[in-house]
């Protein structure tokens, strides 16, 4: 167990209650989607974890302390004076990183999303789904334990989309691999409200119901390992998708 | 080729509105004392030029001091504001109240409370106090604009208070203190000017004084090309805030950026 999120609840000044009794826990490794209608609380839930907000009542435990995150927006939220190097550096550099140091670290993450040899583009210089691997990489940049991705790809193209959640499937294996040597697993919580974009990316599907949000169903999905090559036009992607559709639709 | 013309343009428009003004002025023998022709002004420009630039010099030194302290008052104040609300709302009323006085109104106390024979300190204070208000209200702007999105970042890797300042909050606030910087060096000049008028006789050694001076004496001519020399003042300190703007946001800012495509 690597997080516990124990009775979340929130509700904002405005009166609105985004969260109600929010509770599931996280495996080390894990890929899981956090699923749900617009406005069902999931990027709330999703900043309680990281820290960001304070729940009204619950809380978030952590099996060792609270880790190193990462965390994606849905929106690139780069900084559009640096290029793309120093936005990727941007964690490290807050945390007193010496440059050289950062420098390398940074290099490395940009080449992990396929952007080598764009260190020193700007952000405007880039496509939108660069700007977001420009994101990714510095989210993996300091080398998270958790990464938390507040429906990073809903803006991007059909497209641009598809290749974006092969890099992030492909990142979280690279992790996989390499856990098995040294303790570099990545456990991720995905927030989408896209049905065959959780089934396609995660191992174990949370579906909250509309606001105040609660857990409604926790669907287990085949393993990657498990998933055969063309797995997205496979019979078994559409049972999943059928499983995870019901579920939204009885929570609704 | 089309570049050069769209810069000529300016230029020849000028030399065909004084050939313009030349030859009225020659046609109805307008006398110099109401309308010098351009040619007098040029001379008399060329007569005083000793004291006439002397004159440009001390007002430009003078407006850029007002300036240089209004603008680091303006930042150190804006930081303030960013980092404590309290101090936000206790102070910046009377920031405002600052600026809709009228800086005519005050000048006189300035002067007398700093006094003539520090001159040029009153002058720049006042030049300062008008210049305060724009680049302040757009520094304090500015700093708030940062996106929320990348405050979190900050907070979620533990950035101190400095550290947001320096790698988020200054930034995102550039291009707005930068316009604000333009806009409060132009009154700053106003202010300049105003306050050597209020300083009246013989105290001032700037341009104001020298437009005052020449009138009294119905120098008409030498009063045109003492404007002539303000309003190049004027130019020259939006071109160089123009030019610092272009340095620090042609990278990134559309502002300052041209459109390729």
């Amino acid at each position: 167990m690597l997080l516990s999120a124990t009775h979340l609840a929130k509700r904002f000044p405005n009166g609105v209650a985004a969260l109600d009794d929010l509770s599931f826990s996280l495996t080390t490794g894990d890929f899981v989607s956090l699923l749900g209608p617009s406005g069902c609380g999931k990027s709330t839930a999703l900043r309680l974890i990281a820290g960001l907000l304070a729940p009204d009542r619950g809380n978030v435990t952590y099996e060792n302390g609270k880790p190193d995150i990462g965390f994606v927006f849905q929106e690139p939220t780069l900084m559009p004076w640096g290029d793309a190097l120093a936005n990727a550096r941007l964690p490290l550099d807050l945390k007193k990183m010496p440059r050289a140091e950062a420098d390398v670290a940074a290099r490395a993450a940009l080449a992990r999303v396929g952007l080598a040899g764009f260190e020193t583009a700007m952000p405007r210089e880039l496509s939108g789904g660069m700007k977001m691997r420009v994101s990714i990489a510095r989210a993996l940049a300091a080398k998270p334990k958790i990464l938390l991705l507040d429906e990073p790809f809903a803006a991007l193209d059909e497209i641009t989309r598809a290749s974006l959640n092969e890099d992030l499937l492909r990142l979280w294996r690279e992790h996989r691999e390499r856990s098995k040597q040294k303790n570099e697993s990545l456990t991720i919580l995905f927030v989408t409200h896209s049905v065959a974009e959780s089934c396609y990316l995660s191992e174990r599907v949370l579906v909250l119901s509309p606001r105040p949000g609660r857990l409604t169903a926790d669907i287990a999905l085949p393993k990657q390992a498990e998933r055969a090559p063309g797995f997205r036009l496979s019979p078994q992607f559409l049972d999943c998708q059928r499983a995870v559709s019901q579920a939204l639709e009885r929570a609704a | 080729m089309k570049k050069i013309a769209e810069y000529a343009l300016p230029f020849l428009l000028a030399l065909l509105l004084l050939a313009l003004w030349e030859a009225i002025v020659h046609i109805r023998q307008i006398r110099p004392y109401i309308l010098p022709a351009p040619s007098a002004i040029a001379w008399a420009l060329y007569a005083n030029w000793g004291s006439l630039s002397a004159a440009m010099a001390s007002t430009l030194l003078i407006t850029l001091k007002g300036f240089l302290g209004a603008l680091l008052t303006a930042i150190l104040l804006a930081i303030l504001f960013s980092q404590s609300r309290l101090a936000e709302k206790a102070l910046y009323p009377y920031a405002v109240v600052l600026q809709v006085t009228p800086v005519v109104a005050i000048a006189p106390l300035i002067l007398i409370w700093v006094g003539f024979e520090r001159i040029d300190m009153a002058l720049a204070l006042i030049a300062g106090i008008i210049a305060f208000f724009p680049i302040l209200a757009s520094a304090v702007q500015g700093l708030k604009s940062a996106d929320f999105n990348l405050l979190d970042l900050a907070r979620l890797y533990g950035a101190t208070r400095w550290q947001t300042l320096r790698r988020i909050q200054l930034p995102a606030a550039l291009p707005g203190l930068l316009t604000g910087m333009k806009t409060g060096a132009v009154i700053a000049l106003i202010g300049e000017v105003t306050a050597e008028f209020a300083a009246g006789s013989g105290t001032a050694t700037g341009l104001a004084w020298r437009i005052a001076e020449a009138g009294n004496r119905l120098e008409i001519a030498t009063l045109f090309a003492a404007v002539a020399l303000l309003a190049l003042t004027g130019v020259l300190l939006f071109v160089l805030l123009s030019l610092l703007e272009w340095a620090l946001l042609r990278r990134w800012h559309e502002s300052a950026i041209s459109r390729e495509f």
